[in-house]
């Protein structure tokens, strides 16, 4: 069994599944059966000062699922926690004194001025938490009030407040930032310039889940109406993994720690966030639908998967970034063709369909229902790999180099080359 | 209770009320909301679909079980009323496991396809739970057609030239209509008096008169038909049964199966129906598997079906042969019957080993006995009365591709026609069909 310990800037924890900073951490009972249930750690539930905020009193999630109820993605319009500050403190206190191997982070948010950060953070150290998370995420309720996402929008606000939070505290910092904005490097880098140990991401995306076509109310409706809420779950996988992707290649970021969230479901999910460069990841909907249990099948899968590699955790971490590139930076001599393998094809014709209404005519279809690919017209775009109802069934079949694209007309040529060169680039560069 | 399983002879009541009841529900409950959703998801909405060919009536299987995913069911059974207007007897009648869902790419890749027959119900059921019918009828024509036999062939033909504005006359020889959907399919396969409220509801359509207790050949004459309507159309199915051709088959106790599930079907009480504590029903189609399950069901301690040539020659379908043998029928293949004996009343019927030889099914020499109470015939139907001057083909009525047969202005469809294979669906298939080409030629 692989060693899933895991230290994540300075916070140690028996492996590197936590819990994000919402429901599932927002109170002593919880955390307590997390930790018995085998979680690394938990970002507690979000404070702020009192007075606290309150809730909605009426549904606050919203749920997109497949034919069988399988939940794909939720959205919520919680806020941070609503119990008095002193109550959440002194059960982070408790918690962090009977499980000390556990990692314990203290969620925070509080209005956008030095005082109230200055104030909040020695009653957060005084409870022996690891370190702290800086909300700047929650897209809905708070940043109204110019919290969360009004200041994780903001580089320079999070840079200010990154910095005030490092003079303050002996803990570390981490900033979680939203991916509610155009460009994601921009926030993390300026939550390093603030002194940032690490950046979390990500927080909820702004969405509407559905639309009541009786009531005519978003959903959830409290009393006919709706407002925009966060949207997390596995449908946000892959914007969160080109997001962590995004900081962890740029120059100015590398080498910044970073705590993957966002859709992690099973260990795999897990995988890919820190073979992208995340140090460890967060589950938050996950848990929330399947309960705590789901971390065994989570901590058992990462560890057969690191044993099979023959890889350490911190191996793992980062694998895949250098493979993260840009558009202009992929090698177009890399030609490949769609092969069906006809024992497996079961004779659907989504292949055709597709292919034939939509893309490149690159599909034959004969009277026996036989589907073969058409050199000449594939352009490998992979979409009828995507629609095949059947695993395998289509693959994309590399042309070596020597071999003549029918398409084309050319012969694949073996040397890299990319747009940057290439002829129809009104911008190229001179090969030489 | 007064009899059991083991009560000889012939004896009604051999099963607890309750037990009679549950045998005779239905084989397969419908999907409820949730189950219907997940089981539509499970196609893949195949370009040009292999299902569909399959279907007789060429129903569109991918876009109605879309329709169904979407939350649209009213939407799916217009897609199936606009094909089949008896959607909802054949999602409960048709061997799919030999039509739609053999086709099914699933089927090929899994073993296990899309359930259409229980999505094709559970989107007609949502329809017809609610009374609405969604056809309307096209202006008056000022033709008149006259269709005989209210069987699915009629009834299909029937609804087809309503809606294109026509006057519609159903005559049918029997009190009900329905044909073999109210007298013939088994009754777990269309419980709740299912039939009669289908036929109900598709007279909603509005234009058809019904004269039942009429029958070609009894009052009514073809010629008469023929000259008093722009159109006629036959649906009379099959109304004559094969001889058993085993001396001693007119004593006591043998009946031909058709009439045994008739009695069942229009029966108020299955402890009022009487059925043998042993068993023999020979033959080995649709008909034979029928009436052999339902003697088990009514309690009848042993059930053999006998069959002359080979399993795999059966015209009863691997999911049927299996449904019989689940519920305790014996299948015994290669034998003919040769003798029924007893002394006025069956006892025991002979059979003769055969196998297939150059000049025919031959015997092999060897011979055995099984102690029967009750024989039932089920080797097949045949034309019966059917109208002079018509050519017939094989024992049915001649048609061409589009229903129209040796005579002029008559069309002909279903089990009495040639073409097909002599399923419900078929008969709906051929019913529309002709009823289509009816309309081009009265307006041509
Ligand atoms: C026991 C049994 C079980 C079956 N099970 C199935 C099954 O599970 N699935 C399936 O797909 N198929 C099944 N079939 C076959 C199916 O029932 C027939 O193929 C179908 O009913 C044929 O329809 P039709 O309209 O041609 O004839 P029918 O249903 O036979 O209807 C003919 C109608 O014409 C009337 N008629 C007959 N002669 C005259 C006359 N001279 N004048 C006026 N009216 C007349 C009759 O009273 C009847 O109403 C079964 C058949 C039998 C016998
Ligand atoms: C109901 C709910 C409440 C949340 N509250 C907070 C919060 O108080 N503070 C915070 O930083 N993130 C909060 N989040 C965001 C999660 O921590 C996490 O970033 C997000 O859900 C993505 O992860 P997931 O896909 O695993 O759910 C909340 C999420 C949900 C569903
Ligand atoms: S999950 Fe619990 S708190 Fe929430 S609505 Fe259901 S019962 Fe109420
Ligand atoms: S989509 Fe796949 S299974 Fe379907 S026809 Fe094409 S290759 Fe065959
Ligand atoms: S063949 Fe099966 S999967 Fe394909 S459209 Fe028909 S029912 Fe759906």
């Amino acid at each position: 069994m692989a060693d899933l310990a895991s230290d994540f800037v300075g916070i140690k924890s028996p492996n590197p599944f936590w819990l994000a900073s919402a429901p599932p951490t927002d109170k002593e009972y919880n955390v307590r059966r997390a930790f018995d249930a085998g979680w690394g750690g938990v970002v507690w539930k979000t404070l702020g000062f009192d007075p606290h905020i309150v809730n909605v009193n009426g549904p606050r999630y919203g749920a997109i699922w497949g034919a069988d109820r399988r939940l794909l993605g939720l959205n919520n319009i919680e806020l941070i926690t609503d119990r008095p500050l002193e109550v959440n403190l002194r059960e982070i206190k408790a918690v962090k004194r009977d499980y000390p191997d556990r990692a314990m982070v203290v969620s925070l948010m509080v209005p956008c001025e030095e005082e109230p950060w200055k104030k909040i953070l020695p009653m957060v150290e005084e409870t022996g938490a690891d370190a702290v998370e800086l909300n700047f995420g929650c897209p809905h309720g708070m940043s109204e009030r110019g919290m969360g996402s009004a200041v994780g929008q903001v580089p320079e606000y999070i840079e200010m407040v990154a910095r005030w939070c490092k003079q303050h505290t002996r803990m570390p910092v981490i900033v979680k930032l939203t991916p509610n904005i155009t460009d994601i490097r921009y926030p993390a880098r300026a939550a390093k310039a603030g002194g940032a140990d690490a950046v979390s991401l990500i927080n909820t995306v702004s969405s509407i889940t559905s639309v009541n076509l009786d009531s005519f109310s978003p959903e959830p409706s409290i009393d006919g109406k709706g407002s925009h809420g966060g949207y997390c779950g596995p449908a946000v996988k892959p914007i969160a993994l080109n997001m962590v992707a995004e900081i962890a290649r740029d120059a100015e970021t590398a080498g910044l720690p970073i705590s993957g969230i966002g859709g992690v479901t099973t260990w795999r999910d897990a995988a890919e966030f820190l073979a992208l460069g995340a140090g460890n990841v967060q589950v938050c909907t996950a848990a929330m639908t399947y309960g705590f249990k789901i971390v065994e099948e989570m901590a058992a899968g990462l560890s057969s998967y690191l044993d099979e590699k023959e890889m350490s955790l911190s191996d793992l971490v980062g694998r895949a970034t250098p493979n993260v590139t840009d558009w202009q930076y992929l090698n177009l001599n890399y030609v490949t063709k769609a092969r069906i393998d006809q024992d497996l094809c079961i004779k659907c014709g989504r292949c055709y369909a597709a292919c034939e209404d939509t893309s490149h005519q690159a599909i034959s279809m004969s009277p026996e229902r036989v589907f073969d690919v058409i050199d000449e017209e594939c352009v490998a775009c992979n979409l009828c790999v995507n629609v095949c109802p059947v695993e395998n069934c289509i693959t994309m079949e590399e042309l070596t180099p020597g071999t003549v694209d029918a398409r084309t007309g050319k012969v694949v040529e073996a040397e890299y080359a990319n747009w940057t060169t290439h002829p129809n680039n009104p911008s190229a560069q001179a090969a030489e | 209770m007064a009899n059991s399983p083991m009560t000889p002879g012939i004896a009604a009541a051999r099963l607890p009320e309750e037990t009679l009841e549950a045998n005779f529900a239905d084989l397969h409950p419908p999907l409820d909301g949730h189950e219907a959703t997940v089981a539509a998801d499970r196609c893949y909405f195949c370009y040009d679909a292999p299902c569909i060919t399959a279907c007789p009536t060429a129903i569109d299987i991918p876009l109605f079980i879309r329709q169904i995913a979407a939350g649209s069911p009213e939407n799916a059974a217009k897609t199936i009323f606009d094909q089949n207007i008896l959607g909802g007897m054949c999602a409960r009648v048709c061997p799919t496991e030999t039509l739609c869902e053999e086709a099914c790419v699933r089927e090929a890749a899994e073993g296990k396809p899309v359930e259409i027959g229980r999505l094709q119900r559970y989107a007609t059921d949502t329809v017809m739970e609610k009374g609405e019918h969604p056809f309307t009828r096209g202006g008056p024509t000022g033709k008149r057609v006259a269709v005989v036999g209210a069987g699915p062939a009629g009834l299909a033909c029937a609804h087809r030239l309503a809606m294109k504005g026509h006057d519609v006359v159903l005559y049918d020889a029997k009190p009900k209509p329905g044909g073999l959907n109210e007298y013939g399919i088994a009754t777990y396969k269309t419980v709740g008096g299912f039939a009669q409220a289908e036929v109900d509801w598709l007279f909603k359509i509005g234009g058809i008169e019904t004269r039942y207790g009429q029958g070609l050949g009894a009052g009514l004459s073809l010629d008469a038909l023929a000259e008093e309507y722009d159109a006629v159309f036959l649906g009379i199915g099959l109304q004559g049964v094969n001889a058993l051709g085993a001396s001693g088959d007119d004593k006591d106790g043998v009946r031909d199966a058709v009439d045994f599930i008739s009695d069942l079907r229009q029966t108020g009480d299955y402890a009022t129906l009487p059925v043998g504590r042993n068993v023999v029903v020979i033959g080995g189609g649709m008909t034979a598997v029928d009436a052999a399950v339902q003697s088990k069901l009514l309690g009848a301690e042993t059930v053999t079906m006998v069959y002359r040539r080979t399993r795999d020659r059966m015209s009863a379908s691997e999911y049927e042969l299996d449904l019989a043998a689940s519920k305790g029928v014996r299948i015994v293949t290669g034998a003919q019957p040769v003798a029924v004996h007893g002394n006025g009343a069956v006892t025991e019927i002979e059979f003769a080993y055969v196998h297939a030889g150059p000049s025919g099914l031959e015997p092999t020499g060897e011979t055995f006995r099984l102690p029967a109470d009750q024989v039932l015939k089920a080797i097949g139907q045949k034309l019966d009365g059917a109208p002079e001057g018509l050519v017939l083909d094989g024992g049915k009525i001649r048609v061409d591709g589009k229903g129209r047969t040796s005579r002029d202005g008559v069309w002909a469809g279903g089990d009495c026609a040639t073409g097909g294979d002599d399923l419900t669906v078929t008969a709906v298939a051929e019913g529309r069909d002709a009823a289509e080409d009816i309309h081009r030629a009265l307006l041509a």
